[in-house]
C-alpha cells in the first residue's frame, strides 16, 4: 500500500491486470496444447460461448451479477484490512432472507413492489451473519478470517436444517422452498426485451444486474465520498492514526463488516428472486469465494469490479462451452483455467510491476533527452 | 415463442433427416455435481453408458455440471442440438427437467431418482427402503453387540429414505437393536469426504456398533476403510463394493442406475422407449443386495435364507416398507 507509485495510473490499474490476464491464458494454453487440443481454437470457443450470442452473454452476464455482489462485499472489508472470506456464507443466509419474505409477501405484492423488501431482508440477513464475526474481531481479537470460514459452515448447516425440515414444500422429494409466485419474481431479461419487441433467448440474466451496477455506485460514494468510507479507510491505513483522528476502529470494524455482508446478500436477489424463483440447496455455488478473486484482480474498486466480474462471468460460462465442445476437456480444466487467472491476477499481481517501472522509466528518460 | 418454435421445426426436420440415414439415437447425458468419477452413483451411469457404447460403438456426448444454473443450460443445449435421449442424473436436475422438456416437446429425456410428469420425460426412481430393508437385516443379524449404525451423506430425505429402510430391515430382525446414525456434513462436500467418514465410523464403533452401512457416495470409502482396521463390518452402497475390503464388506445395496441408463439408450435404439414413469424396486431387479467371492464367506446360509424370504415377501406385498419420501416422516426411527 505504502509502495511508491512510478508508473501512470492508467498502466498500475489497466496495463498490469491485463498482462497479467494475458500471461495466464499463455499458460492455459499450454494446457490445453498438452492435453492434445489447439489453444487457439479452444479460446475461440471460450471467447464465441461467452460473448458471441445472446444466449451466451446472458448467461455470462448473470454470473457477473453475482460476482459484483460479493467482489463488492470483499472489497469493502479489504478497505477496512479485513479478509472477508465468508461471502459464500452471508450470501447464503442473504437467501434465507429474501426468500422468507417472498414467501411470505409473494401473493399479495407485485415484483417492484417486494423488490426494495427483499433487497432490505437479503441485506439485513447477510449484515446480521458478518456482525458476529466482525464483533469477534473488534471486541474478541477472534481473528475474522478463522471465525468467517467457520460461518460458511455453520451458515450450511442451518440452511440444510432449514430446507430439509422447516421450509421444505410438503409433499416434495428436494430440498428447496416451494417456487415464489410468477408475478412476484424479478423480471428475466429476455421478457424485458419481449416487452420492447425484441427477441432474445431465455437465460437465467434479470433485472438484478441493474441492483449490481447501483451496488457499484453505492460503494464508490460510500468508500470515497462519507464520513464512514474515510473511516473504513482509515483504520485500514493505519489504525493507530485512525484513533488518534478520532475513529473509534473497534466499531468501524463491526460496520465493515455489517455492509460487507450485506452486500454479499444481495447475491440471493438475483439467484433467489430471480434466476432459481426459490431457496434451493447451495444455491451459492462458489460465488463468494470467487469474489475474493474478484476483488483482488479489481483492486478494490467497483469499476476494476465491473470489469473483473465481467472476466470471471466469461470464464465461467465460455469454460462450461468448452466443456460442451470438446470431449477431452473436462469441467476439471475449466477450474486449472480459473485458477491460473487468479494466480496471475492476485498472488503474482505485483510480478510485472518491476520490470513494467524500468520500461516506463527508460522512456520517460529517453523522451526527456529527445526533448 | 416463435423463435422456439422455428428451433423445435427446425430441429424436428433435422431428427427426421437423420433418422432416414442411421437409427434415430444421439445420447447425451448430464451428469450432475458429483461429477462421472465418484466410485457411486454418477460412476454408475458412466459404467451404464460405457456398456452401452461397447456394445452398439454408438458415442455419446456428456457434461458435468459445476452449478445449478448450468444443468437447464446444459440439457436445453443438448436439446437443441439434437440429443436422443439425454439423461438426466440425479434428483437436483427435476425442475431444469421440467422446464426444458417443456421447451423442447421432440426432446426425450430421462430422469434418474426423480419424478417429472410430461409426455416426453421418462423417469426412474428407485425403491431405495427395499434394498436398504435387505441389508439391515444382514446388519441385525451379523451383530454381536446389538448395536448398528449408519453413515449418511446430507441429510437430505434421499437419504433419509436409506436410513429409513435399514431401520426397518434391522428392527425387523431384532425388535430392541440399537441403531446409531450419522450424517457427514452438510455442503455438497459431504458426498466426497472419507477422512470424515472414517472418523464418523470409528466413533459409531467406540460406541458398540459392529456394522455399519454407508450411504454417502465417496465418503464410504473412509467408511469401509475405518471398519476393515478395526475389524467390523460395513455395507456398501450404489454400486457392489465387496470388492473395496474383502473379509470386512458384509454386503452392498447395489442400485443399478447403470441399467437405468443402458436401458434407456437401448430402448431408444430398438424404438421401443417410453415415457412415464418406472419404479424400480427388488421385483425388478431395480436394487438388491450382493452376495459374490468377497462376501460369502461371512453370509451364512441361515443370514442368506431368512434375506431371501424377506426379499420374496416384500415383492410379494407382505412385508411393507415404509419409503421416507412417501410422508418425509420415518415411524421406525421416532
Amino acid at each position: 500500500m505504502s509502495r511508491r507509485t512510478k508508473l501512470p495510473a492508467w498502466a498500475d490499474i489497466g496495463l498490469i491486470p491485463l498482462i497479467n490476464v494475458l500471461l495466464a491464458f499463455l499458460s492455459a494454453g499450454v494446457v490445453v496444447a498438452l492435453i492434445g487440443e489447439s489453444p487457439l481454437e479452444a479460446v475461440q470457443v471460450l471467447i464465441r460461448g461467452a460473448f458471441g450470442y445472446d444466449e451466451g452473454v446472458g448467461y455470462t452476464l448473470y454470473y457477473t451479477t453475482n460476482f459484483i455482489f460479493t467482489g463488492l462485499a470483499v472489497a469493502v472489508a479489504f478497505h477496512a484490512g479485513l479478509f472477508n472470506i465468508g461471502g459464500e456464507g452471508q450470501a447464503y443466509i442473504g437467501g434465507l432472507g429474501v426468500g422468507l419474505i417472498c414467501l411470505a409477501l409473494d401473493h399479495l405484492l407485485p415484483w417492484w413492489a417486494l423488490l426494495p423488501l427483499a433487497i432490505i431482508a437479503g441485506s439485513l440477513f447477510g449484515a446480521a451473519w458478518a456482525f458476529i464475526p466482525g464483533y469477534l474481531q473488534a471486541y474478541r481479537g477472534s481473528h475474522v478470517v478463522i471465525t468467517t470460514i467457520m460461518f460458511n459452515f455453520i451458515a450450511s448447516a442451518l440452511m440444510v436444517y432449514l430446507l430439509v425440515n422447516v421450509l421444505i414444500q410438503p409433499g416434495s422429494m428436494s430440498p428447496e422452498t416451494r417456487a415464489i409466485a410468477p408475478e412476484s419474481t424479478l423480471p428475466l431479461m429476455h421478457e424485458i426485451f419481449e416487452f420492447l419487441g425484441i427477441k432474445i433467448t431465455q437465460t437465467p440474466l434479470n433485472l438484478s444486474i441493474f441492483v449490481a451496477l447501483l451496488a457499484c455506485l453505492f460503494v464508490w460514494v460510500l468508500i470515497w465520498k462519507t464520513r464512514w468510507g474515510y473511516a473504513i479507510r482509515m483504520i485500514g491505513f493505519n489504525e493507530s492514526a485512525a484513533v488518534y483522528s478520532g475513529i473509534n476502529p473497534k466499531r468501524m470494524v463491526v460496520i465493515a463488516m455489517m455492509i460487507s455482508g450485506s452486500l454479499a446478500g444481495l447475491v440471493a436477489i438475483n439467484e433467489v428472486m430471480g434466476a432459481q424463483e426459490r431457496v434451493g440447496l447451495d444455491f451459492v455455488s462458489g460465488a463468494g469465494f470467487t469474489g475474493i478473486a474478484v476483488a483482488l484482480m479489481g483492486r478494490n474498486h467497483p469499476l476494476g469490479i465491473i470489469i473483473a466480474s465481467l472476466l470471471f462471468g466469461a470464464l465461467f460460462q465460455g469454460g462450461a462451452e468448452l466443456a460442451f465442445e470438446f470431449s477431452t476437456i473436462t469441467r476439471d480444466l475449466v477450474v486449472v483455467i480459473q485458477g491460473l487467472v487468479i494466480l496471475f491476477c492476485g498472488a503474482l499481481a505485483y510480478m510485472m510491476r518491476g520490470p513494467l517501472e524500468r520500461l516506463f522509466a527508460a522512456l520517460s528518460r529517453s523522451n526527456q533527452e529527445e526533448g | 415463442m416463435i423463435r422456439v418454435v422455428l428451433k423445435t421445426l427446425a430441429l424436428s426436420v433435422a431428427v427426421a433427416s437423420a433418422s432416414t440415414q442411421a437409427a434415430d439415437l444421439n445420447p447425451a447425458v448430464v451428469f450432475d455435481m458429483g461429477g462421472k468419477f465418484d466410485k457411486s452413483f454418477n460412476q454408475s451411469v458412466y459404467n451404464g453408458m460405457e456398456r452401452f457404447k461397447e456394445e452398439s460403438g454408438v458415442n455419446y456426448r456428456e457434461f458435468e455440471v459445476t452449478n445449478a444454473s448450468q444443468r437447464e443450460q446444459a440439457i436445453r443445449r443438448f436439446a437443441q442440438r439434437g440429443a436422443n435421449p439425454i439423461i438426466s442424473v440425479g434428483f437436483a436436475q427435476a425442475a431444469a427437467v421440467d422446464k426444458v422438456a417443456g421447451e423442447f416437446p421432440d426432446a426425450r429425456i430421462t430422469l434418474i431418482d426423480m419424478v417429472v410428469d410430461k409426455p416426453n420425460v421418462q423417469s426412474v426412481v428407485f425403491n431405495e427402503h427395499e434394498g436398504s430393508f435387505l441389508v439391515g437385516m444382514l446388519a441385525a443379524m451379523k451383530s454381536e453387540t446389538g448395536t448398528v449404525s449408519f453413515v449418511g451423506g446430507m441429510d437430505i430425505p434421499l437419504i433419509r429414505k436409506f436410513e429409513c429402510g435399514y431401520a426397518q430391515g434391522a428392527q425387523y430382525v431384532n425388535k430392541d437393536i440399537n441403531i446409531i446414525r450419522n450424517m457427514t456434513g452438510s455442503t455438497p462436500s459431504a458426498w466426497n469426504d472419507p477422512a470424515k467418514g472414517a472418523e464418523l465410523a470409528v466413533s459409531q464403533f467406540d460406541r458398540g456398533s459392529d456394522v455399519v452401512y454407508a450411504a454417502a457416495g465417496g465418503t464410504g470409502v473412509g467408511v469401509y476403510q475405518a471398519a476393515a482396521d478395526s475389524g467390523k463390518y460395513a455395507i456398501g452402497v450404489d454400486s457392489n463394493q465387496n470388492y473395496l475390503q474383502p473379509g470386512t464388506m458384509l454386503t452392498s445395496m447395489v442400485k443399478r442406475v447403470d441399467v437405468a441408463a443402458y436401458n434407456s439408450l437401448k430402448a431408444m435404439q430398438d424404438g421401443t422407449w417410453q415415457a412415464g414413469f418406472q419404479a424400480l424396486g427388488l421385483a425388478q431387479g431395480g436394487v438388491d443386495w450382493a452376495l459374490d467371492e468377497h462376501n460369502e464367506a461371512l453370509i451364512t446360509e441361515e443370514m442368506k435364507s431368512a434375506v431371501e424370504a424377506a426379499k420374496k415377501a416384500i415383492i410379494a406385498g407382505d412385508i411393507k416398507v415404509h419409503d421416507y419420501m412417501s410422508d418425509n416422516s420415518c415411524p421406525a426411527l421416532d
